[in-house]
């Protein structure tokens, strides 16, 4: 990786200056030629690379970082697992679309927010194909992407947006060209929360914390009462996640409840909060739309709440499966779609990552 | 749906004309011993867990009607709570006539030109003195938005009566400045995101605030540490 890394540098100049003609060709036959973009993402445990036409997904591999049951992923091992496999994901990704090099039209890759050495360490490879290819680099917020990805994906116009994740929790609507932040968690995310409860029980983290607690739940049956903590359109997760992890030995030892039992009222308790919030945004902004984005977004007792929820105040859910809903190449691909389409590029020197990349920092150009 | 939903209702609802579903209770405009009257019916929520529901609505009810009586014991425009009906979950409160919300308040003024800068600051220095004063009651009201400050018309002078608070529908009583510095967090965000380009009037708000309170120094401290806790706010 280093020497691709200096070589990179050395042709900073020269590939400059091609990429400004590639885009000045790009918006003068923008009418009549499609518009390739290709997405790089790994601000997490998740590396994915994906390739987007005019709104068709032409291929959208991912490989995932799995740590072993009650240990979560270090940000060095994670960066370590993407640059093991990031050149065959690559070569997936081109091969399933069935496209060279010379094909695509722009390099999107997430510039934030995420882990710091995972986010460089894909960053550097986006950068480096990018000058190799002589084409324009685009940095993109990866909440941006979500929400843009859920709304190809979805076709909802102009929805309440859920973003839940093991980094973020955030409800977003649209206004005046930001998606601003109607409410957020004040601490730690939702699937942060979830995931370290499976920590605590030794739930296995393959495929993923969520998705096996997900499923133990199914099985439990007993509503144990957890803390409930809704501030506004905000949540709080950190307490629940330490009375949860104080008393579930002790509980589960006692047989006063199973593992089942706790998951399925932790789940229960959680996700009530996030609908709620969800139903109070979307009554402060007089929304018909809700949009379920973010890896803990494809839990479906969580999308049956929220369709509860619609359908008693006559709104509509949008919701996606595990392919878009979790981090993948190609939403990052989708957001770069946009922001190229509305003429923005990253110059190389400006292609750095950031671990706070809030949301409502982009300006949203467009969309109107 | 409709047979459910006058199932759920009490009977003296169904006369009564339901004017919004927010996101807590339906809201009903009825009559009173002749009076205007607005009835907060918290109806059971079916996405959530039955005993979680009725832990909330009981919960909620009850903290409803107790803020809003400290509240006005302390001098802060509030509804008169009418009646409770813990059975029900219905509160009956007196109609605030002829108001609008701060939201729409800021909204117009912002609209109509530039030169009302000084409506917006009088707007933000009652609500920080309101603020205030509820927070020295140790009465955090949970979701604070400018939809939820009523400006009664016809009052134009700044006495002590032009701002009414209303839905404490997710209040509490605390005396921990945590709290009233989330209070203002929630405040501050939703201020921010409902009224673009309003950073410096929620500045000013904030130090009429803490010039009014006697306890403000701790609250003010915590608001600020509030986005330390925050870890993916990213």
């Amino acid at each position: 990786v280093v020497p691709l890394c200096l070589r990179s540098m050395g042709c900073r100049h020269k590939n400059d200056e091609h990429s400004w003609d590639v885009l000045s060709f790009r918006r003068l036959f923008f009418s009549a030629a499609m518009t390739v973009v290709i997405g790089f993402e790994g601000s997490a445990n998740k590396i994915g690379i994906g390739i987007i036409r005019d709104g068709v997904v032409l291929s959208n591999p991912r490989r995932t970082y799995i740590t072993p049951p009650g240990q979560g992923f270090m940000p060095s091992d994670t960066a370590r697992h993407h640059r093991a496999v990031i050149l065959t994901v690559l070569k997936e990704a081109l091969e399933q679309a069935g496209l060279k090099p010379a094909d695509i039209d722009c390099v999107a890759y997430t510039k934030g927010p995420g882990m710091g050495a995972p986010l460089v360490t894909v960053a550097l490879v986006a950068r480096t194909v990018a000058q190799l290819w002589g084409k324009p680099l685009l940095g993109v917020n990866h909440c941006i992407g979500h929400i843009e990805m859920g709304r190809l994906i979805t076709n909802a116009n102009n929805p309440t947006v859920l973003y839940v994740s093991g980094g973020n929790t955030q409800v977003i609507a649209y206004s005046e060209r930001r998606y601003r932040i109607f409410g957020e968690t004040i601490d730690i995310a939702v699937g942060n929360c979830l995931d370290r409860f499976a920590r605590v029980i030794k739930i296995s983290n393959d495929p993923s914390p969520g998705y096996n607690i997900e499923q133990m739940a199914k099985k439990g049956s007993q509503y144990v009462e957890l803390p409930y903590a809704v501030k506004g359109m905000d949540v709080s997760f950190s307490g629940i996640l330490s009375y949860i992890e104080e008393a579930a030995h002790k509980m589960l030892s006692s047989g006063q409840c199973t593992a089942e039992d706790l998951c399925f009222s932790l789940q229960e308790t959680v996700f009530s909060m996030l609908v709620e919030i969800t139903e109070r945004a979307m009554a402060h902004c007089g929304s018909h739309e809700v949009l379920i984005v973010g890896g803990v977004g494809c839990n479906l007792r969580l999308q049956e709440m929220m369709g509860v929820m619609c359908k008693e105040r006559g709104a509509k859910l949008f919701a996606t499966d595990e392919r878009f809903c979790i981090d993948n190449g190609a939403m990052i691909a989708q957001a770069g779609w946009e922001m190229f389409r509305a003429g923005h590029v990253t110059d190389l020197e400006d292609s750095w990552i950031t671990q706070r990349y809030r949301t409502d920092e982009v300006e949203v150009t467009w969309r109107d | 749906m409709t047979q459910e939903k006058s199932l759920a209702a009490p009977h003296f609802l169904s006369n009564a004309v339901l004017i919004k579903q927010g996101a807590e209770a339906r809201v009903y405009r009825t009559e009173f011993l002749g009076k205007p009257m607005i009835v907060k019916e918290r109806f059971p929520k079916r996405y959530r867990h039955p005993a979680l529901d009725e832990k909330l609505t009981h919960r909620r009810t009850v903290q409803e009607v107790r803020s809003i009586l400290r509240c006005r014991k302390a001098g802060i425009c509030a509804p008169v709570v009418y009646f409770v009906d813990y059975i029900s979950h219905c509160i009956f409160l007196e109609e605030i006539m002829s108001s609008l919300t701060v939201r729409d308040h800021i909204a117009s003024i912002q609209q109509s030109g530039s030169c009302k800068e000084q409506e917006l600051e009088y707007i933000a220095d009652r609500v920080g003195q309101i603020l205030a004063t509820m927070h020295d009651e140790d009465v955090i009201h949970g979701d604070l938005t400018t939809s939820n400050m009523l400006l009664r018309c016809g009052l134009e002078d700044g006495d002590m009566e032009d701002m009414v608070i209303i839905d404490f529908g997710l209040s509490y009583i605390s005396a921990l400045p945590e709290d009233k510095g989330v209070d203002l967090y929630v405040l501050e965000k939703a201020f921010l995101s409902t009224h673009p380009n309003t950073e410096a009037l929620f500045e000013r708000l904030l130090k009429t605030y803490a010039a009014s309170s006697k306890k403000s120094s701790a609250v003010i401290k915590k608001l600020d540490e509030v986005p330390q806790l925050t870890l993916s706010r990213n």
